[in-house]
C-alpha cells in the first residue's frame, strides 16, 4: 500500500506535528519509500514466533512501596515555558 | 600530551608530573583552536571542567584519587548534565538545562574525571552522518569533506582530532561502532543493560545503550569499569556483576573460534573495506585464532525491523516533547491543540518528524500487527541467528560499515540509502548483544573498522581481543595529519 497527500496529514495530526502544505509531498515520498523497506519483513513466514518485546526477556521490575523522590518543582519548572504559582500554563481548553 | 593513552596520563596525573588543571587547560585549548573547524562540540564547559580539575588535583595531593581522577573527557550531548545545557542536538531541546545528571555522568563525575563540555550528535540520535545536527553538521578530521558518521560523531571527530582523551557515546543501531569506523576509534555498544540509561535521553528504548569512544581497548576497559552496573533507577538495568574489564585484556587467544557470517561479506560491502577486513582477520589466525564460516540467514531483515522498533518507540518517547513542561513552545500558540503541533513542527527536524510519523503510523489503528508485532516477530529470528552461531563460535567479526566515510550530501536525499550505512550494526542491537569496532586499516587514507560481536555480557572478552591486536598493529595509533 501507498500512503497519500490524506494519509501523511493524518499520521501527523496522530503525531500532533504540523508540517507544511508544500513539504507534504516529499513526506510521502520518504515515508512510502521507508515503508517499502519495512515491507521485507513480510518475505519471512513468522506465523509460529513468539513477539520479542525485550532483547533479555525480562520481566518487569518491582520495588518497595517507598518515597524516594523528594519535590523539586521549583528546579523542574525552572525550565518550563511557561507558570504561574507552581502550574504549567497552557491556552485556555475550557470555556 | 594528547598522544598518551589512559593508563599514561595516571600515571603522569599521581606521580606529579602534570597536574589536572595543566592536562585540562591543554584539551581545552585544543578544543579552541579546532572546534571552529570540526563543529565536534555543541558546548564547551571551559569553567566547569577547570574548577573540577582542581578538586581533581586537591585529590591527587592528599593521595585520595582514584585510577581515572584528573583524566578529562567529553560527552555526547544525549546525557543530562545538572546545570549545563543538554540539547540533543535539537532545537526542542536548545535552551534545556538538565535539572538531574544521568547517572553514567554522576558516576564518572565521581570518578574524579573532567568535563570537557558536549558533543555534537545526529538530532535525538538519528541519523548516521551527524548532518541532522541543529547546530550543522560535524567534520571527519581525516577528511572535512567528509562525515564523522553518527550519531556519535561529534564524540567521534573529538576523539580523532584528540580534542580529549576520551569520550562517551550512545549506539541505537550502530552510533557507537559506525563512528568509530569511520574515524578510526575503538567503540564498544555492551549488552542492552549493562550500563544505565537513566538520564540519557530515550530514542528507542528497547535498544539504546550508553558505551566508551577511545583511542585503544585499554581505554575503553577503564572507563567501562566505570560506567558499568546496575542503577535501579534504570528499570531495564542488569542486576550482575561487573568485572575489572582491564584485569582480562592481556588473556591468550589460543583456542578462539571466530566466526564469519556469508551475509557479511557479501553484496553490498564496498570491496576495498572487505580487503582491510579480511586482513585483519587473518592476523588473528596467526595469533591462534580459528575461523569458522557461519551464517546469520535473517542479516537482510535486521534494517527493515528496526525502522519499526526503533520510530515506534522514538514517536512514544518524543511525546513528553510538547512544548508545555519543557523545551521548545512555540510563540502565541492560539490553542492546546496548536501549541502542541506548532512546538514540535517547529522544534524537530525533518528526519525526527520523518521517524516520529513511521511510528505513529506502525502503531496506529488497524496497523500494529502487520507492523509492530511482525517486527517484534522478526527481532525474535535475528536474535535466534545469534544464539545458534555462538553454539560453535565465541564472537564474530566483519566489517562495521559497508564504506569508509563518504561525503557530505551523499545521502541525505535518500533516507533509505542512509539507512544502509548499519547494515552490520543493527542486528547486534536488535538482538541485545555487545558489539565493537576496531581500527583494522584505511582506504586512501580513510579509516577503516572491524566490526567484534560477542555473546551476552561478553565485553571483557571483546575487549581482551581487540587489545591483543593492538599490541600487533598500530592502526589505532594513527592520527589525521592536520590535528597532530
Amino acid at each position: 500500500m501507498s500512503l497519500d497527500k490524506h494519509d501523511v496529514e493524518k499520521i501527523a495530526h496522530l503525531a500532533r506535528l504540523s508540517i507544511q502544505e508544500d513539504d507534504i509531498p516529499h513526506y510521502a515520498r520518504d515515508l512510502n519509500n521507508i515503508l517499502n523497506l519495512v515491507e521485507q519483513m513480510s518475505a519471512v513466514d513468522t506465523s509460529d514466533i513468539l513477539p520479542m518485546a525485550h532483547p533479555l526477556d525480562a520481566t518487569q521490575r518491582l520495588r518497595p512501596d517507598a518515597v524516594t523522590e523528594v519535590n523539586q518543582r521549583e528546579a523542574f519548572q525552572a525550565i518550563a515555558p511557561k507558570t504561574d504559582a507552581g502550574v504549567y500554563l497552557v491556552p485556555k481548553v475550557i470555556e | 600530551m594528547h598522544n598518551k593513552s589512559l593508563p599514561e596520563l595516571s600515571t603522569a596525573l599521581h606521580s606529579g608530573e602534570i597536574s589536572s588543571v595543566e592536562l585540562t587547560q591543554h584539551y581545552l585549548d585544543r578544543i579552541n583552536k579546532y572546534n571552529g573547524d570540526l563543529n565536534a562540540f555543541i558546548t564547551v564547559t571551559d569553567d566547569r571542567a577547570l574548577e573540577q580539575a582542581k578538586a581533581a588535583d586537591k585529590l591527587l595531593a592528599d593521595k585520595k584519587a582514584g585510577p581515572l581522577t584528573g583524566i578529562p573527557l567529553a560527552h555526547k550531548d544525549i546525557f543530562c548534565t545538572k546545570g549545563v545545557r543538554t540539547s540533543c542536538a535539537s532545537k526542542m531541546l536548545d535552551k534545556f538545562v538538565a535539572p538531574y545528571d544521568a547517572t553514567i555522568v554522576e558516576k564518572i563525575d565521581a570518578a574524579g574525571m573532567v568535563t570537557l563540555g558536549k558533543t555534537n550528535m545526529d538530532e535525538f540520535a538519528m541519523g548516521s552522518s551527524n548532518e541532522t545536527s541543529y547546530y550543522g553538521p560535524v567534520k571527519n578530521p581525516w577528511d572535512t569533506n567528509c562525515v564523522p558518521g553518527g550519531s556519535s560523531g561529534g564524540s567521534a571527530a573529538a576523539m580523532a582530532a584528540r580534542l580529549a582523551p576520551i569520550a562517551t557515546g550512545t549506539d541505537t543501531g550502530g552510533s557507537i561502532r559506525q563512528p568509530a569506523s569511520l574515524c578510526n576509534l575503538t567503540g564498544l555498544k555492551p549488552t542492552y543493560g549493562r550500563i544505565s540509561r537513566y538520564g540519557m535521553i530515550a530514542f528507542a528504548s528497547s535498544l539504546d545503550q550508553a558505551g566508551p569512544m577511545a583511542n585503544s581497548a585499554e581505554d575503553a576497559a577503564w572507563l567501562m569499569n566505570v560506567m558499568s552496573g546496575f542503577d535501579e533507577r534504570d528499570s531495564t538495568s542488569v542486576d550482575r556483576d561487573v568485572p575489572d574489564y582491564t584485569a582480562s585484556l592481556n588473556d591468550s587467544l589460543e583456542g578462539l573460534t571466530i566466526g564469519l557470517p556469508k551475509e557479511y561479506f557479501g553484496e553490498g560491502l564496498d570491496s576495498k573495506v572487505a580487503a582491510v577486513v579480511e586482513t585483519a582477520i587473518k592476523q588473528y589466525e596467526s595469533m591462534g585464532a580459528k575461523l569458522k564460516e557461519i551464517t546469520l540467514p535473517n542479516t537482510a531483515l535486521a534494517v527493515p525491523t528496526y525502522y519499526v522498533v526503533a520510530p515506534a518507540e522514538c514517536s512514544s518517547n518524543l511525546s513528553r516533547m510538547d512544548g508545555v513542561r519543557f523545551g521548545h513552545r512555540v510563540e502565541d500558540p492560539k490553542d492546546l491543540m496548536d501549541l502542541y503541533t506548532r512546538s514540535r513542527g517547529e522544534g524537530f527536524g525533518e528526519e525526527v518528524k520523518r521517524r516520529i510519523m513511521i511510528g505513529t503510523y506502525a502503531l496506529s489503528a488497524g496497523y500494529y500487527d502487520a507492523y509492530y508485532l511482525k517486527a517484534q516477530q522478526c527481532r525474535r529470528l535475528i536474535r535466534d541467528d545469534f544464539l545458534k552461531a555462538f553454539e560453535d563460535v565465541d564472537v564474530i567479526m566483519g566489517p562495521s560499515a559497508p564504506t569508509p566515510a563518504f561525503r557530505f550530501g551523499e545521502k541525505t536525499d535518500d533516507p533509505v540509502a542512509m539507512y544502509m550505512e548499519d547494515i552490520y550494526t543493527i542486528n547486534v542491537n536488535l538482538a541485545g548483544i555487545p558489539g565493537m569496532s576496531i581500527p583494522a586499516g584505511f582506504i586512501d587514507g580513510m579509516p577503516v573498522g572491524l566490526q567484534i560481536i560477542g555473546n551476552y555480557f561478553d565485553e571483557a572478552r571483546l575487549l581482551n581481543i581487540a587489545h591483543k591486536y593492538q599490541q600487533e598493529t598500530d592502526w589505532h595509533k594513527q592520527m589525521p595529519e592536520a590535528f597532530k
